[in-house]
């Protein structure tokens, strides 16, 4: 159930009590209302469900199954490079736990739940609304299992409501990716017993219910959706999961053109714009408060195919390592906006990720790598790039395309539609020279490799097989960070991974924000729109 | 029967084949879109395993004429099918944002040919007057600018410089509520719901976003008055009428004008259809929720049954807006009898 909205209400919630009024606004109210209380943000993308679980959902929605759904434990929070908040990835906090203990041998998790914690229909969150919760996670397939999977959460069994308060998951084997993995948006606690009571014999989980109808404890609930227009969040004043948010509501409002979100911002119409482009990132920050936060774990890279047979010659590899200019893209793809990702040191010193590689822009040190390598009389390659994702794609293809003639590789840069993009490159693997993103949710670097270089792993677009990589990751992916053996085991994935090349990296990219008016803005690692500690000026 | 209401009816059955062409072409036109809607909607971590599922799921795993029948077979019970990215009935999101789209194009319409025709008449009345060197203006102009570049000028101008214009963020600015839904055009059912601050809100929401598209569709209104005038005034029967000493008022208005009507009302049905297509750019800048964006949006993910939809009730408009055509047609021209088709 929406609540049903009124004007009197509509911007002072007087508690959610309908009056049927029709009060009509005066004009100076919007203006005014839209302050403390009332937070209006913008967004070019469409939130197309309330359910992370549904078969179909994108991106732009994981944010409700944040903003209006608690989990067990969240990420704590710390002053952002770039400005501004981000999470915190080595402090995990309590949400609906209050406390959980991990057993001797590292397979038994056992969670306490919060006493007060309440679902919006009042009724009190139990260890049973959390089994059933995540056996709806592990049970609905597609990317919600995938994720879990990459926490070692796999299959109901593993879940047992003790007593109201108490649950256990219990584990194949110890990890650290465990307990990071139960704070992503994934695992998020439902009302059970009302989704059990819309479940139907052909929906068990009710998927069609909650895709409209969220049922949840979380900070904020649902006051209207309108798909392609509009989502209203309304607090939720009993949240015991955090600190109460400051804004009594906040109003996502969904404007395709990035022309008109600027304006809007600018003007100060709006207190936030989110995920704007590095032009608008750069040309804003002297007019309102731009937070550019280089994403955790993700990289912008030049991908160079093992199946294509130029690319399995390291000369080859390393001389278009060499030939990249990486400034000029930085400066022209990126407009500055994240962090460079060349020019690091040539020894491996430390277990930071992502980094910078040991290559920078040196054309004759590559014409004598290309000289030396088998294919010293050049070659020719398409150069493949997404139409979704060609504001950043498109430059950077031309500037690498340019270098790489200097060096007698011919290129033709070839345009794949944003639908058949993660076909061709992701599930087919087939493209020779292509360009590549990917941002691994857990801040980990055995993580990222563990999904980008591992063979056969989707985001492992070059067909990329290393015995020894395979052996390093599947050591290293559970193991805890303080480990003795931990950061050697890094440290030589990657110098393998510059050695072998089949990623090159360009620079990290950023996730901008624009306000005017609300701070105290937090990035999170799933790149979307946490409203909770949004505050109104 | 009468022989007009008949007349319709035929028409309507003349329809038949029409609309049948368009379900089987949707059907595979949609099916040879590049792009695998399984691998999109199984999500960015998907293993090959849950894009199986998926597409399982969606029912793409039968072979072609089977997902066809299944097609067929639901649309005759009126089921337009599921759209995975809206998770909604398509006939639901059509629904919701056909009156969107349909009230920003009727608005500008009318706005284009309030000014559009009397323009080309005064136009054809006086020709290289100054009257017609600013008709020949506004046609330039109209037809050379682009839509989306008029309305993100016009919203710089009057929303960004001169802050008149409200906020450009859709059909309602955040403060208010919609009217309860009657028509889905929301300067009715404000108005039906005599809450005249709504209707107000709602008027001002739709001004740049109509006069943008008014100003696409006044060029080919203008010109196709003005031509029909001239070959209207030129024409035998205006010089007998004149010779006859019928005021002059009454030979262009009674006369030229009715006469010049006909070909003025076939634009008018042409312009009507392409600009519910161009919509799909002045629709992005100023954030309108209508039928254009979701279409393009239901192209990109390759959402079948989205696509399907929409084209199918477009079709279904354009038979419904021939029929009124020609039906306007009859009423210009009494010449013109249905028997004789």
């Amino acid at each position: 159930m929406t609540l049903a909205t009124s004007r009197r209400n509509f911007l002072k919630m007087s508690g959610g009590v309908l009056g049927a009024s029709t009060l009509p606004f005066l004009k100076s109210l919007p203006a005014q209302a839209a302050g403390k209380d009332v937070i209006v943000a913008v967004t070019g993308q469409t939130i197309n469900s309330l359910d992370l679980h549904r078969k179909g959902t994108n991106r732009a929605s994981y944010q409700v199954a944040v903003n209006c759904y608690d989990r067990l434990v969240s990420f704590g929070t710390k002053e952002a490079p770039g400005g501004g908040l981000s999470y915190d990835y080595s402090k995990i906090e309590p949400e609906l736990a209050e406390s959980w203990t991990v057993s001797e041998d590292g397979l038994t998790l056992t969670f306490k739940l919060k006493k007060d914690a309440k679902f919006w229909d009042g009724s009190k969150v139990t260890a049973e609304d959390v089994k059933w919760s995540f056996d709806r996670a592990v049970s609905v397939g597609g990317f919600p299992s995938v994720q879990m999977k990459a926490g070692g959460l796999v299959k109901p069994e593993q879940f047992e409501a003790v007593d109201d308060e108490t649950f256990v998951i219990k584990l194949e084997r110890p990890s650290k990716l465990t307990i990071p993995d139960l704070a992503v948006p994934v695992p998020f606690i439902i009302n059970s017993k009302v989704a059990k009571a819309n479940a139907t014999e052909k929906d068990p989980w009710a998927t069609d219910y909650l895709h409209k109808t969220p049922a949840g404890s979380g900070a904020f609930k649902v006051a209207k959706w309108m798909p392609g227009e509009q989502l209203v969040y309304e607090r939720n004043d009993d949240w015991v999961g955090g600190p109460l948010p400051a804004a009594k509501r906040v109003i996502v409002r969904e404007v395709p053109s990035p022309a008109t979100r600027r304006a809007l911002i600018e003007k100060g119409n709006v207190q936030l714009s989110f995920n704007i482009p590095n032009k608008d990132a750069k040309e804003l920050a002297d007019k309102v408060d731009v937070y550019s936060t280089p994403i955790e774990n993700c990289m912008h890279c030049v991908g160079l195919n093992y199946t294509f047979e130029p690319f399995q010659d390291p000369n080859v590899r390393k001389a278009v390592a060499y030939s990249i200019p990486y400034e000029e893209i930085f400066q022209t793809a990126a407009y500055g906006r994240g962090a460079k990702l060349w020019g690091g040191p040539e020894t491996i010193d430390s277990i930071e990720w992502p980094r910078k590689s040991p290559y920078y822009t040196d054309l004759d040190k590559a014409k004598e790598l290309m000289a030396k390598s088998g294919f010293a009389s050049g070659f020719s390659v398409p150069f493949s790039i997404s139409l979704g994702l060609a504001d950043w794609m498109e430059p950077t293809a031309l500037l690498i395309q340019e270098n790489l003639a200097k060096i007698g590789i011919s290129t033709e840069i070839e345009k794949i539609p944003g639908a058949n993009w993660r076909t061709a490159a992701l599930v087919e693997k087939k493209l020779p020279l292509h360009l590549e993103n990917f941002g691994g949710w857990l801040n980990t670097p055995d993580y990222y490799f563990f999904w980008a270089y591992k063979k056969g792993h989707l985001f492992n677009s070059s067909n990329y097989l290393n015995p020894e990589i395979e052996k390093l990751v599947d050591d290293t992916l559970h193991m805890p960070m303080d480990d003795p053996k931990y950061a050697p085991n890094i440290m030589r994935m990657f110098e393998i991974a510059f050695e072998d090349l089949p990623r090159i990296p360009l620079w990290q990219p950023a996730l901008n924000v624009a306000a005017n008016g609300a701070t105290d803005y937090e990035f999170w690692f799933h790149r979307q729109l946490d409203i909770r500690p949004l505050k109104g000026v | 029967m009468s022989p007009r209401l008949r007349a319709i009816v035929m028409r309507l059955v003349q329809a038949i084949p029409v609309v049948i062409g368009v379900v089987v072409i949707s059907f595979i036109l949609t099916r040879a879109l590049p792009g695998d809607p399984a691998v999109y909607f199984a999500g960015a971590a998907a293993d090959e395993a849950s894009i199986a599922e998926v597409r399982e799921a969606m029912g793409l795993d039968k072979p072609l004429p089977q997902q066809f029948l299944r097609y067929v077979l639901d649309l005759v019970q009126g089921d337009f099918g599921q759209s995975v990215s809206s998770g909604q009935p398509v006939i639901t999101d059509l629904a919701n944002r056909l009156p969107a789209s349909l009230e920003l194009t009727l608005t500008a319409l009318i706005l284009s040919c309030a000014i559009a025709i009397p323009l080309g008449v005064l136009a054809a009345k006086k020709p290289g007057s100054f009257v017609d060197q600013l008709c020949r203006v506004l046609v330039t102009a109209g037809v050379s600018l682009p839509t989306f570049f008029t309305g993100i000028v016009l919203v710089y101008i009057f929303y960004y410089l001169l802050e008149i214009a409200p906020s450009p963020l859709g059909r309602l600015d955040f403060a208010y509520i919609e009217p309860d839904s009657i028509t889905g055009f929301y300067l009715i059912d404000a108005a039906i719901a005599g809450d005249w601050e709504t209707w107000f809100a709602a008027f001002k929401q739709i001004i740049l976003p109509a006069v943008t598209l008014a100003l696409f569709t006044l060029a080919p209104i203008a010109r196709m008055t003005r031509a029909a005038m001239l070959s209207a005034l030129s024409s035998d029967f205006i010089r007998t009428a004149k010779a006859a000493g019928l005021n002059n008022t009454r030979v262009t208005y009674g006369y030229a004008f009715r006469n010049a009507l006909l070909p003025i009302v076939t634009t008018l049905g042409m312009v009507f259809s392409f600009s519910l297509g161009a919509n799909v750019l002045v629709e992005k800048v100023f954030a309108w929720p209508g039928i254009g964006s979701y279409a393009v949006e239901a192209l990109v993910v390759s959402d079948y049954a989205a696509v399907q939809g929409f084209v199918l009730s477009m079709a279904l408009l354009f038979v419904t807006l021939n029929l009124v055509i020609d039906l306007t047609y009859s009423l210009i021209d009494p010449r013109i009898g249905f028997e004789s088709k």
